[in-house]
């Protein structure tokens, strides 16, 4: 297996965007990518698209053509693409198989994008959508929706390790204030622990400020092998490890409802192939659609022990500045969730923390970063880890 | 969710019928084709749940999904059946009563209706016991 890097990034502004189509918004971040690297469309081998819902979003399939086709790669060059779909860890997905695709040494120079255009549906049929990443006969039947399935999550933790309403509230408060400093990001506005617990309940225990948004927004990374990616970079982010892991598609089918083994062994698989542990990373981007997710997602990727990512927390440990920080970018909660391109903006974010400029938001000296992104209630993880350092 | 997809799993629905795999004496519901444990080697039958079981966690739902709108608010649980299985049903009770190990039992009640003139699905629901 060859070594891989990422040498050009690129990220819309996530949003509502009313003017603007899904392919606009495509096209804006891979060409934005492609810029970045300083790569023209005929050194392109390959490239790979997360994407959850085009088909019920935009009501538009065959998303991996689509895309080629309005980047300018398919005619003359018909560069091949592929769309990736893991729900909202189709973005993740869709970097790893890029990976891959390098890794293997059948492609060298492989775009990696995810982008989903949300608002093109009243908010019903969106929500809708998105229940479909969890078990449609099972579980949507009896009237689950996604923040009904993660509040039944929250509630467990809550009656098994003390978690409270103030320290859930406490994941969106760090994260809107992370958000604050990221120019792409839907709600750059802060807000306070009595706000999130003054707004409207979705599903008990979770508010509505507890919940990421329906967003539109697309991402796209340029991966290289190592060996050459200082032929267009003079800082390349190599990536040290991807991993992978399902777990079952319905929530009351798991082991532990408050454990997400899928992240628990996607993060294990990681650790193992980058030969490093917790301690060893500066900072992570973990998959925050609920604020009761991120508490999950810091407990199963080791950077709190199991019950302990609420009081955590609210110690300020994963603020920017504390032991670990978690979110910098403003997670999916202030950045918005935009589910088919979240993945791949967690990874971005990392390339810039590690390059150095991440402006407000910057960690500093890092050196090491993770992405944690999760399809469904737990049924995908996908784990990345980069480094500065080959 | 259209006639032949609902009607297919129809008896599970109605009847609270999974599976029981023979070999590692596991049961499921919702019905497995394939006991997820030992796989091809395992030996599947129908089994006919008691309905028995307690509340393993639950939510308050106020924000509903489509075509749970005029049902608001309404409480989901995931239901720990006594002989092992969960699975995610409606509690009917008022949302103060509902807590963390209280014991209910299965009803046969209304699901959801394809609009006005669509079909309506039935299929099982739970009650507190005290009720």
């Amino acid at each position: 297996m060859r070594d891989v890097a990422i040498i050009g990034v690129k990220n819309t502004k996530f949003g509502e965007q009313w003017d603007r189509s899904f392919r606009d918004l495509v096209v804006e971040a891979g060409v934005g990518a492609v810029d970045d690297a300083g790569v023209v469309g005929g050194k392109i081998d390959s490239m790979f698209v997360g994407n959850m819902s085009g088909g019920q979003f935009v009501e538009q399939e065959h998303i991996g053509a689509l895309i080629a086709d309005y980047s300018g790669l398919a005619k003359d060059i018909h560069v091949p693409s592929t769309r990736v779909e893991a729900a909202c860890a189709s973005g993740g997905l869709a970097l790893r198989q890029g990976i891959y695709a390098v890794a293997s040494g059948m492609d060298d120079i492989v775009i990696a994008a995810g982008a989903e255009k949300m608002t093109d549906v009243p908010s019903a049929k969106a929500s809708s959508a998105l229940a479909a990443a969890a078990d449609r006969e099972w579980e949507g039947i009896m009237g689950a929706t996604f923040p009904g399935l993660y509040a039944m999550i929250a509630k467990m933790h809550m009656h098994k390790y003390g978690t409270t309403s103030e320290q859930l509230a406490s994941v969106a408060v760090k994260n809107h204030h992370n958000g604050q400093h990221n120019p792409i990001a839907q709600y750059k506005s802060p807000i306070t622990v009595e706000s999130v617990l003054k707004s409207i309940m979705v599903a008990d225990p979770l508010h509505i400020f507890d919940c990421s948004p329906i967003t539109d927004g697309a991402s796209a990374v340029v991966l290289a092998p190592a060996d050459i990616a200082h032929e267009f970079t003079d800082t390349p982010i190599y990536v040290k490890a991807t991993a992978q892991a399902s777990d079952t598609i319905a929530l009351h089918d798991r082991r532990d409802i408050t454990t997400l083994d899928a992240s628990v062994v996607a993060g294990r698989r990681a650790y193992e192939m980058a030969k490093m542990g917790p301690k060893d990373i500066q900072l992570v981007e973990v998959h925050d659609c609920f604020t009761i997710a991120e508490i999950c997602a810091i407990e199963d990727l080791g950077f709190a022990k199991k019950g302990e990512g609420g009081i955590v927390t609210q110690n300020g440990e994963t603020a920017i500045g504390g032991r670990i920080p978690v979110n910098t970018s403003g997670g999916l909660k202030s950045c918005g969730h935009p589910v088919g391109a979240t993945g791949v903006k967690q990874a971005i974010e990392i390339v810039e923390q590690l390059r150095g400029e991440a402006g407000k938001r910057q960690v500093d000296g890092a050196e090491i970063g993770m992405t944690h992104n999760v399809g469904g209630s737990g049924a995908t993880a996908v784990v990345h880890i980069f480094s500065r350092n080959r | 969710m259209s006639v032949p997809r609902f009607w297919r799993k129809q008896l599970a629905r109605y009847n609270l019928i999974g599976t029981h795999c023979k070999k590692c004496d596991d049961y499921f519901y919702p019905p497995r084709n394939m006991c997820p444990a030992c796989r091809r080697e395992g030996e599947i039958e129908d089994f006919k749940f008691s309905g028995k079981g307690e509340v393993m966690t639950y939510t308050v739902i106020h924000t509903a999904a489509e075509g749970f709108e005029n049902q608001t608010p309404y409480v989901l649980g995931i239901i720990k059946l006594e002989e092992g299985p969960s699975l995610t049903s409606q509690i009917i009770c008022d949302p103060k009563d509902v807590s963390i190990g209280m014991k209910v039992s299965p009803v046969f009640r209304k699901l959801g209706q394809d609009g006005e003139q669509g079909m309506i699905y039935y299929g099982t629901k739970f009650v507190p016991d005290k009720c």
